[in-house]
């Protein structure tokens, strides 16, 4: 109860300035006669959140989908490049600079292409959500297995410890604040990258249903959309930050 | 002298550094007997730490040659026990599965050797503090932690690099006292003692816990002087008082500064 009562000194300014600022909204688009397909009331946006022919469910199942796979591919893919570039130096001659170079290209530029190669479905989203997700995986993944103290290192060749046990019991661990703190950042790429995925080539998901809203005019939709991918997006990232509390208890304030 | 456990001969080590080559050691020729605890004083960047890297196998030495046990070192050696100036204790292991380490480094079995890492944590007065994290645990704590760590697999070599530098005066004192109680100063014949190296800037912690002083000169490093310290063991703290002890204190004091007239006190 103390905790929720803190909880709740801390964050009522926010709530206020909210309300505040829906409440603003509301008589401004009610009283200042702003058209609804300019700006819909926040009222009209809550009843398109609930009540809308859309079918909201297999557009948010949809798109979920595509986040968790996008999060999960940029996470697995990441990790296994940062381990392979830490492990040898010749992996790491080869791959860097093309990670680079990938890393420059704008992804979203590619999206066109996966349609192409791969026509619709949830699939090419996913994979542009992990493409754009994935660098900083790899990256944080490396630098996390390589910051090791070199007297820790030491520490493991007096015991003349294999390199594969150096990694699981001392590299690997060390870099777990450094991945999760990377895997916040994919959290956001990933909702990112599958809602751009959506807009260029799709028939189901939330960014479908914003394209859709283009033509109808349903500009309440659309915000509707908007706040159902808020909802997802906070609830991944809320999941890694949680994640990472539990995983690497020792690694506060790393990020 | 008993039986000799480190040999060095002509150890040089030059570092090749981006600003061009470093001479680090020079001409260290010195043999350390089994049971011995020697202690290396020196100034900065003289060459100590190097020093235990090379008896460690960590780094070949440039030039002479190493033996340790009668065999050239020439990668990292077995069954010694190493303490850094930093605990460096993992931070995401326990206490207690910190002074197990080694074992899962060197595939032994960690399990049957809980017991024991328990018992040298209660000896170092550490007794309840095996589950908790490094963080939790004052800097005095976590280097005694890292003392249990490197004594785990008793080890017959103990090489020391400032193990005790980052501790405030009084529990270095203590830390003294405890590692030569450790050592066995008191209950084994010196034979069955540990070998140790140990580096540190303190003359007066070199004189109370050793049998030899090696003084080294600055860089390149060389040994400028190698002093007996013949006092009685077991050592008490009011020997410190003694005049002995400050006789010999004031010989390394002159062998490191290179003086030959004057006091400790005019440094
Ligand atoms: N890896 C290295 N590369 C280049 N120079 C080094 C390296 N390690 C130590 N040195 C140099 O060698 C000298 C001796 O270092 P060190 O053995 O750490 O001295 P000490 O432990 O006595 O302070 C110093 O001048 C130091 O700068
Ligand atoms: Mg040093």
């Amino acid at each position: 109860m103390t905790k929720f009562s803190s909880l709740s000194r801390q964050y009522w300014p926010t709530i206020a300035l909210f309300a505040f600022l829906l409440a603003c909204w509301q008589l401004a688009v009610s009283l200042g006669g702003i058209r609804e397909y300019l700006l819909p009331s926040p009222l009209s946006v809550w009843n398109a959140l609930w009540h809308s022919e859309i079918g909201w469910s297999q557009h948010l199942w949809t798109t979920t989908i595509e986040i968790i796979g996008a999060f999960l591919l940029a996470a697995v893919v990441g990790v296994a490049l940062g381990v392979a570039i830490a492990w040898s130096p010749l992996i790491a001659n080869a791959l860097v600079p093309f990670l680079v170079f990938v890393n420059t290209l704008p992804k979203v530029a590619i999206a066109p292409l996966f349609l192409i190669w791969m026509g619709y479905g949830i699939f090419p989203n996913m994979l542009m959500g992990a493409l754009i997700g994935f660098f900083p995986v790899v990256i944080n993944t490396a630098v996390g297995l390589s910051q090791v103290e070199a007297d820790m290192l030491d520490l493991g060749r007096v015991f003349n410890a294999p390199k594969w046990k150096i990694f699981a019991k001392i590299r690997i661990p060390n870099a777990l604040p450094y991945i999760l703190s990377a895997l916040k950042i994919t959290a956001t790429a990933a909702v990112v990258g599958a809602i751009v995925g959506e807009f260029v080539a799709s028939q189901k998901g939330l960014g479908y249903v914003i394209t859709t809203t283009q033509s109808s005019m349903n500009t309440a939709v659309a915000f509707a959309a908007l706040i159902w991918i808020s909802i997802v997006g906070l609830l991944l990232y809320g999941a890694v930050v949680l994640l990472a509390q539990l995983w690497a208890p020792w690694a506060e304030g790393v990020d | 002298m008993t039986k000799v456990l480190i040999d060095l001969d002509q150890v040089g080590m030059t570092y090749e550094a981006a600003s061009g080559p470093v001479e680090a050691l020079a001409g260290i020729t010195s043999a350390i007997g089994a049971g011995e605890f020697v202690s290396l004083v020196g100034p900065s960047g003289c060459g100590k730490s190097t020093l235990l890297r090379i008896v460690a196998g960590l780094r070949p030495a440039t030039s002479g040659t190493v033996a340790v046990s009668g065999r050239a070192v020439t990668q990292p050696i077995p069954d010694i026990g190493m303490v850094f100036q930093a605990p460096i204790l993992l931070k995401w292991r326990s206490i207690l599965e910190n002074v197990l380490l080694p074992a899962e480094l060197a595939g032994k079995d960690a399990k049957a050797l809980r017991p024991r890492a328990e018992q040298l944590l209660e000896m170092a007065g550490l007794g309840g503090f095996g589950p908790k994290l490094p963080r939790e645990l004052s800097g005095g704590m976590q280097q005694r932690a890292a003392l249990c760590r490197a004594l785990l697999l008793d080890p017959p070599l103990l090489l020391m690099d400032e193990p005790f530098g980052a501790l405030d005066a009084m529990t270095r004192d203590d830390m003294a006292l405890e590692l030569l109680r450790i050592w066995g100063e008191k209950d084994l014949a010196q034979e069955a003692r540990k070998t140790v190296l140990f580096v540190t800037h303190s003359i007066p912690e070199a004189v109370f816990l050793s049998d030899r002083v090696l003084v080294m000169s600055a860089r390149p490093g060389r040994i400028a002087a190698d002093l007996r310290i013949d006092l009685p063991r077991p050592r008490t703290v009011e020997l410190r008082a003694s005049e002995a002890f400050g006789k010999l204190t004031l010989e390394i004091f002159r062998a490191l500064t290179g003086r030959t007239e004057g006091a400790a006190g005019t440094a």
